[in-house]
């Protein structure tokens, strides 16, 4: 919303200067967000006379001057056919930057005479396209500020244009004078009587009207006008068409103007029919559907049935409240207008300006609310306008329905206001306050005025008591502790698990990134994903139409842009939300790693080595651990699609999924761009189990004083045999006595096969036992070491290598 | 008995052994089995008592002297073989160190927890909803009926529904605001939370992006007011900032879902490019506040008639770009593996508020 402050001043009766009018409004909630004060690059100039003008000695069009300036007599040379001794002029001195000419003033030399600066013509001051000459003034001291001289005489040219933010809840302040209002209530000045006038009509409006009972209830419940016969609809005069020209409207015809003025000044959009292009009476109806409509704004619009609009015998001449119709608009030629002032249902206006995608100053207004009750004090303040600037005759009002009932009144309890601000504005100072605002008390009862449509309740008032109050001067007051002492924990046990696998993957040397939830529908669908479920319905680019089925697209889209700037060697993650569906709660918590290229950098230790399924599988198992799951789980090859079908593995506690690692599937990696191969890991944080024991007691440490006995053997296994499967094995052979068992070697391929048999490879397990209550004999070993092989064996289908 | 030429002897021997095997053979030849003095004190047994008593106590002596001096001469030994190794044993130690991945959380991450530390010392809980949120959740029950002007602005994703299901289609949330509804409704008044998440706008520019996250706050009991909320971001806004004075301006504005509402704004300085909290003359919006609307609580099945409190919401994203002077938002979700390193932080910096959240 823009203005001017000489419009604001129309309204309001003030002497508060333009900076605490804008700090005023900001605080008011009508947040300033601009201010063109073209006072601002005038302010350098003064009044001055010219007291002596002779002809330069080598210049026939020049002349040398005397002036009487604040600072004393000077010469200045100057080429105005007008510069002549006894006129007053606008004095720019050496230093001063003169806008018209884009150019700061030094002393000057000009054929051969000094001259102290210049006396400026209203384009050098970008006041008018006048150039003729130098400004002449009727009146003004020597001296005198040339913008305070403009603030008497021209106003219009000093004026600042102040654009404020209008917040959705406060049509009333989509007009100036909503908007003095507010400032009046705030005590800035006092908001002036706007007087209706009581205009006779002479004889019946040519045009009648008449809304279809299908709009009577809801789209428009009252339309009104007058037809204004015998009008002049030429330029605007100067006043009105500076009063547009300073919010950036260009003025069109005083007719025209007419309509924007009361759209800006008083939020009361209008609309002027040419009365000699009405045929019949004008119906407000639903459209049938299909009908096309040429709008001001020279575009045709297609109808779809139901939306509303205003037509005549020979189609439709408007989109009611949101755009007038070329063909019944009104120019030069027009001498009966008929005005159109109604008032419009905001959201049937909203729907069908969406729908056509037309955004006018009308449709901005109905759809918020205008005054339902000023209708026809509009259509009378117009028509007598019209009247004063264009001439003619009004008839009498031709209408149909009447303004909507806004009554309604809400309970103003001071107390309530105090206790949700915090802050101690006196009851009467509440009360004022809101009859400030227009409204209305009875007792305790609050009545908002017409032109609020967005007092719902007594919350209400309290805003608009606290508002004017001003909430900048309000207090902060210290929030008590809920409960006194040293607070709890407050994050849940999956919150913290969050936190502990992102720590530990930072730890682990991976960078954390945050990639987008959405991705492309190929990427989804490469992951178990990209169904209509997920679909978003308006994605803003193809990259990003479906929620993300996993984290692990988005960090391979990462890591094929950092590849291309030239980075091969990447650990990155992310731990975030994941989308199995479209309904709410459909989502989970993953955290995945991704590593691809080496390990480490060249270095001279040989370090550098292509990180494989066992980093990966290595990592994933710290964040396991971090999370608090149990060391003994299942590993199976359950696999997604995406992963490698032979070098890839999922972590399982019985049926419960808990990880996967290993390398991502080579024909994912070149469908998204990625120079592999690439390993990686997903954890899906909330599989893990929660610890059954809630203590911070550790259960107590139990340490034998007896020597442990380490035995290893070695067995030979078919080569698909699985190492966990011996392992496990082995474990079980005595779980009283056997401590830990760890693979610590394998030999395979061609070598091995050579010495053990084709398809056969060797693993070596070391077993540490640990004796409890007395130290084993050779006997004890050698019973657990043969109970070992057994179950090894049998589990394995394998031998003891000898 | 005279022994002091055999001392003369053996010392002599000890003192010119030049390594560990010629000490040992003279070792052998004075006190071995079959050595000189072994000899000699083998033959003791056959003297008189009185000729054996001094020929003993002389032995004896001589053999701890021989003793102690091969012993210091073997010990000077080692010493000189160990520092001619460690003399062999160079090495160049400006050679890199064995590699070492450093990995960093992310700034929005980071800026997560210390909001958590915050609010948690004022008894703030984390709670949590989902991304794809009904539009009653999202909208309807913050007090945004569905023509609300208000609605339209949010500029909502909206998710597929199919063919032949007729209800409105859910949206991805615009706001963390939702989380309001569904915390009350879950835990009921009084309460205190946070709700940290991502939310979505259709929006994508040079200074916007179709997801960021944000920070809703909520606290809800008998007499909580908005001299409280504006406390609670004063205080908010010198902890998180870390900086002493901090200054926050009010401003009335407008939220459907609260009343009074006010968005507030930050002093600042802006020098040579970079942004100073708390001094200079300019203000920065950084979140929009207010007291929660009665038709909200309601929504919610807390009384409003019994309970009243603050809400507010602020950009993550915008809180780490001011804190940490991070210029570009676009930048935040590109995963440039410089920019992470650039900006992220060490896994062990973990912001608490005994050791100062970004120390």
């Amino acid at each position: 919303m823009k203005f001017s402050l000489s419009w604001l001043k129309d309204h309001l009766d003030t002497t508060a200067d333009l900076d605490a009018i804008l700090y005023a409004l900001t605080d008011l909630g009508l947040e300033v967000e601009e201010v063109v004060n073209p006072a601002a690059k005038l302010a350098p100039f003064t009044i001055a006379r010219i007291t002596h003008a002779e002809q330069h000695p080598d210049a026939d069009k020049l002349r040398v001057c005397r002036v009487e300036t604040d600072e004393g007599e000077k010469q200045i040379v100057c080429g105005a056919p007008n510069a002549r001794a006894g006129i007053t002029v606008v004095l720019c001195k050496p230093g001063d930057y003169v806008p018209g000419i884009d150019v700061t003033l030094g002393i000057g030399k000009i054929r051969g005479v000094e001259s102290h600066g210049m006396m400026a013509s209203e384009r050098e001051l970008e006041l008018s396209d006048e150039h003729n000459g130098i400004i002449e003034l009727s009146s003004g001291e020597v001296g005198q500020k040339f913008t305070d001289w403009l603030a008497v005489n021209r106003p219009a040219v000093v004026d600042p244009m102040i654009h404020i933010k209008i917040t959705p809840n406060r049509p009333d302040a989509l007009g100036v004078r909503g908007i003095a209002r507010d400032l009046a209530a705030r005590g800035l000045g006092t908001l002036k009587p706007m007087p209706i006038p009581q205009i006779k009509g002479g004889f019946a409006s040519p045009v009648q009207v008449q809304i279809d009972p299908a709009l009577r209830a809801k789209g428009c419940p009252h339309f009104a006008g007058r037809t204004i016969r015998g009008v002049k609809n030429a330029a605007s005069p100067d006043w009105l068409a500076q009063r547009l020209k300073a919010i950036g409207l260009r003025p069109i015809s005083v007719l025209v103007d007419i309509t924007n003025y009361f759209t800006f000044g008083l939020n009361r959009p209008l609309h002027v029919f040419d009365v000699a292009k009405v045929q019949g009476a004008l119906r407000i109806a639903p459209a049938k559907g299909g009908e096309e409509f040429l709008a001001l704004d020279g575009k045709t619009y297609t109808l779809r049935a139901g939306m509303m609009a205003i037509s005549d015998d020979a189609g439709v001449e408007s989109l009611a409240g949101i755009m007038g119709g070329e063909v019944s608009g009104c120019s030069d030629a027009t001498t009966d207008v008929f005005l159109e002032s109604a008032y419009w249902d905001p959201i049937t206006i909203a729907t069908t300006g969406r729908a056509l995608k037309i955004n006018s100053d009308a449709r901005y207004r109905f759809e918020r609310g205008v005054d339902p009750a000023f209708t026809l004090d509009g259509l009378d303040l117009a028509a007598q306008m019209i009247l004063d600037l264009c001439g003619g005759e009004a008839s009498d009002i031709a209408q149909d329905g009447a303004p909507i009932d806004t009554a309604r009144a809400y309970r103003l309890d001071p107390a309530r206001v105090i206790s949700l601000v915090g802050m101690d504005i006196p009851a009467e100072t509440q009360r004022k306050t809101l009859q400030d605002l227009g409204f209305t008390l009875n007792g305790d009862m609050a009545t908002p005025p017409s032109w609020r449509p967005d007092v719902l309740g007594e919350a209400d008032l309290v805003e608009e008591v606290a508002r004017i109050a001003s909430l900048t001067k309000l207090q902060g007051k210290p929030l008590p502790r809920a409960a006194a002492g040293v607070p709890k924990p407050i994050l849940t046990p999956l919150q913290i698990r969050e936190r502990t696998a992102r720590r530990t993957l930072a730890a682990l040397g991976y960078n954390e990134c945050v990639t987008y939830s959405f991705i492309d529908e190929a990427a989804a669908a490469m992951f178990g994903g990209g169904a209509d479920a997920t679909r978003v319905d308006n994605p803003i680019s193809s990259e990003m139409t479906h929620l993300r089925p996993d984290l692990l697209p988005g960090l391979l889209r990462a890591a094929a842009r950092n590849q291309a700037r030239g980075f091969a060697d990447l650990a990155l993650f992310e731990v975030g939300p994941v989308f199995t569906g479209g309904e709410p709660g459909d989502q989970h918590i993953q955290a995945s790693g991704l590593l691809i290229g080496s390990i480490a950098p060249r270095d001279p230790y040989g370090s550098r080595r292509i990180a494989d399924t066992f980093d990966a599988k290595a990592d994933v198992e710290a964040v396991l651990a971090a999370l608090g799951a149990p060391a003994r789980v299942q590993i199976s090859r359950k696999l997604a699609q995406w992963w490698h079908p032979g070098r890839a593995g999922v972590i399982g506690l019985g049926p419960n999924q808990i990880a996967t690692f290993g390398e991502v599937h080579p024909r994912i990696l070149a469908d998204m761009g990625v120079k592999g191969p690439a390993v990686a890991f997903t954890v899906l944080i909330a599989n893990v189990p929660l610890p059954k024991v809630k203590t911070a007691t550790k259960p107590a440490l139990a340490l034998s004083d007896l020597q442990a006995v380490e035995r290893d053997f070695a067995f030979v296994v078919d080569a698909g045999v699985e190492a966990l499967v011996a392992v496990n094995a082995a474990i079980g052979a005595d779980k009283d006595l056997i401590e830990s068992v760890r693979l610590f070697d394998q030999f395979t391929g061609e070598r091995a096969e050579a010495q053990m048999g084709a398809g056969k490879k060797s693993i070596a397990l070391g077993v540490r036992l640990q004796p409890q209550g007395k130290t084993l004999t050779d006997a004890e070993i050698e019973a657990v070491s043969a109970k070992v092989i057994e179950t090894v064996t049998k589990a394995t289908g394998g031998s003891l290598r000898s | 008995m005279d022994t002091s030429a055999l001392r003369a002897k053996f010392l002599g021997a000890a003192a010119a052994a030049s390594d560990e095997a010629a000490l040992e053979e003279v070792r052998l030849a004075a006190l071995g089995k079959k050595g000189e003095i072994s000899a000699l004190m083998a033959s003791l047994g056959k003297m008189e008592p009185e000729e054996r008593k001094a020929a003993g106590a002389l032995l004896n002596i001589l053999r701890d002297e021989i003793d102690s001096a091969l012993r210091a001469k073997k010990a000077a030994l080692g010493d000189a073989a160990l520092d001619a190794r460690l003399k062999s044993e160079w090495l160049d130690v400006t050679m890199p160190a064995r590699p070492r991945r450093i990995g960093t959380i992310h700034p929005v991450s980071q800026v997560m927890e210390e909001l958590t530390a915050i609010f948690a010392d004022m008894g703030f809980a984390v709670a949590e909803g989902p991304q794809v949120e009904t539009d009653w959740y999202n909208f309807d029950a913050l007090n945004i009926p569905p023509e609300h002007p208000a609605r339209q602005e949010h500029d909502t994703f909206f998710m597929h529904r199919d063919a032949g299901d007729d209800r409105p289609p859910h949206v991805l949330r615009t706001h963390t605001s939702p989380v309001q509804i569904r915390a009350m409704t879950e835990k009921g008044a009084p309460i205190r939370v946070i709700a940290p998440g991502r939310v979505y706008r259709m929006d994508m520019d040079q200074t916007h992006t179709p997801m960021v996250h944000q920070v809703e706050g909520l606290a809800i009991g008998k007499d909580i007011s908005m001299a409280n909320l504006k406390w609670v971001l004063e205080e908010f806004c010198r902890a998180f900032f870390e900086v002493d004075k901090v200054e926050l301006r009010f401003r009335a504005s407008h939220f459907p879902f609260t009343e009074p509402s006010a968005e507030v704004d930050i002093r600042y300085s802006n020098v040579g490019g970079q942004l100073r909290i708390g001094e200079g003359d300019k203000w920065m919006e950084i979140l929009g506040s207010g007291m929660v609307h009665p038709k909200v609580l309601a929504a919610a099945g807390v009384d409003p008639t019994e309970y009243q409190g603050f809400a507010f919401g602020m950009g993550i994203d915008r809180l780490a770009m001011l804190k940490y002077g991070i210029p570009d938002l676009r930048a935040f979700f590109d995963g440039d593996l410089r920019w992470l390193r650039h900006y992220g932080f060490a896994a062990l910096d973990m912001p608490d508020l005994a050791g100062g959240l970004s120390a």
